[in-house]
């Protein structure tokens, strides 16, 4: 049984369709994340109809894909919300859903649990209500948890908990695994990206060097138990690489379907830059992923630039596509998290206002991801933040022998 | 029943399973489980293929071909698989 070609390079040039898709159901939220990734707050008026976000799970299913993370904004105050979830396990297309668990009811929880397909995340940034509420919004902790009660309450079973991780939150990681225990659930943590709001808060909230060297330390000494979106593959470059592909699924594995049916290359690339067409288009979105240009060209061989004489570059692989981009450096040098400091360099080589920004923000007025206006002092809306947005959730374990094995996440 | 082999048992794909076929070989997502494995190896798949109509894996493996050095590899592939409900053990 000859392995001429390690799957990770099969993955690169692409799939015939995404493993894993990211769909954004819409703008809308009901909250207000100071990072959030797709600058939500309100609803596009473009923004699919039933009838279209239908005939998208019909293509998904001809497609074979075998499930999609639903986000946001908050998916769930949709109105037809339900009725699409429904459509989709009627089409074998499985759901994982991001929360902020603003309608997840004990009687909705209840109907959730009986449902095959679905699977619920419930969001939240801290293990506290301090450390939480200072990026989501006053009342956020407090909505989350109590819909993981009424999901713990209902017999879901494993639901994940998700965590954008930060400077602040990072000295919870065992706090927040605890948490997640508590409910039955599994503890998801994913990188945050200076995309949509969070460019505005990321230098604030992003780990320092020391933390990113404890997360990955955590990581590895969890890696049975803590799902992670095969997010944080730029660490690879302190030694053993973490489980997952250890690569950047961006238009090769992943892509992002948003709510007026743009189709960008991953979830974090909410920018004309990366956007590859749209499911309305002629062809829909089989035609976008298989042929668009955008697509077509990230599944070229890349080059890793500056990268290339690194001692951890076929580790890293020189990291996060979006993360640089949104940083202002270029894409074939160092992530702007490099764990051998080539980004931070960098960084300080950028004009500060200079970073790409996205012409995409459904932002409420007065919302920015910035410091200017701290969510904890707007109690006119308490409950905005929104969603960080379904990562594109999978962490395939290496490939070892002719069957590998994977757990999406 | 634990000293018999994998390959000496009736096999089929679990019914929660859903296979994608891909050019390196396929795609398993178990929606029980919510578990995707990666099957390396086209071959790999026309065994699985075949667990349904024949009396064992070992069956299963002759039918397309493998030859009994690349056996254990197959063998090891379907413990795997087995273990993870991707596969049912089929009684009569």
């Amino acid at each position: 049984m000859s392995v001429a070609t390690p799957l990770v390079e099969h993955f690169a040039r692409g799939l015939d369709a995404p493993i894993c898709l990211t769909w954004e159901l819409t703008y809308a939220c009901n909250l207000a994340c100071r990072h959030c990734l797709s600058s939500s707050g309100r609803r596009d008026p473009a923004e699919l109809s039933t009838a279209e976000a239908k005939a998208v799970i019909e293509e998904l299913e001809r497609m074979q894909v075998f499930y999609v993370n639903i986000g946001g904004g908050e998916p769930t105050v949709r109105p037809d919300f339900w009725e699409l979830l429904d459509y989709a396990a009627e089409r074998h297309v499985g759901v994982k859903f991001s929360t902020n668990g603003v309608k997840i009811t004990p009687e909705v929880a209840t109907r959730l649990a009986a449902a095959d397909y679905v699977d619920v995340q419930v969001s939240i940034d801290g293990a506290t209500t301090e450390v939480n509420d200072a990026v989501r919004g006053a009342g956020s902790f407090a909505m989350a948890v109590r819909a993981m009660e009424s999901l713990a309450a209902a017999g879901f079973g494993a639901f994940k908990v998700s965590v954008v991780c930060t400077r602040f939150n990072l000295t919870q990681l065992d706090a927040l695994k605890a948490l997640a225990d508590r409910y039955g659930a599994q503890l998801r943590l994913t990188r945050l990206r200076p995309s949509g709001r969070g460019a505005d808060v990321w230098k604030e909230l992003h780990p320092t060097a020391e933390q990113q060297n404890y997360l990955y330390e955590w990581l590895l000494a969890h890696s049975d138990e803590v799902l992670t979106g095969d997010s944080f593959f730029h660490l690879a470059g302190f030694g053993e690489p973490l489980p997952g592909l250890n690569m950047c699924g961006a238009g090769r594995v992943v892509c992002l379907i948003d709510p007026i049916g743009d189709v960008y290359a991953c979830p974090f690339a909410i920018h004309d830059a990366f956007r590859a067409g749209n499911v309305r288009e002629m062809g829909g979105f089989a035609r976008v992923w298989q042929e668009s240009d955008l697509f077509r060209s990230l599944r070229q061989p890349q080059s890793g630039g500056a990268c290339m004489s690194c001692s951890a570059y076929d580790s890293c692989r020189g990291g996060c596509m979006a993360a640089k981009f949104f940083t202002g450096l270029p894409l074939d040098g160092p992530d702007p998290e490099c764990v051998k400091g080539h980004g931070e360099s960098a960084l300080t080589r950028i004009v500060p206002g200079s970073e790409p920004r996205s012409s995409i923000d459904h932002s409420r007025p007065g919302v920015s991801g910035g410091q200017t206006v701290p969510v904890t002092l707007l109690p006119r809306r308490p409950q905005r933040d929104c969603d960080e947005g379904p990562l594109a959730g999978f962490r395939p374990r290496a490939p070892l022998g002719p069957a590998g094995d994977s757990s999406y996440g | 029943m634990a000293a018999v082999s994998v390959l000496d048992r009736a096999w089929d794909i679990a019914p929660e399973v859903s296979v994608r076929r891909e050019p390196f070989g396929a795609l398993l997502y178990h929606f029980g489980t919510r578990r995707l494995s990666f099957l390396k190896d086209r071959r790999l798949l026309a065994v699985i293929e075949h667990l349904g109509t024949t009396a064992t894996a070992r069956a299963a493996c002759a039918s397309v071909g493998v030859d009994a050095a690349a056996l254990p590899s197959y063998e090891r592939a379907l413990v795997r698989l087995a273990a993870t409900d991707m596969l049912r053990e089929r009684t009569r």
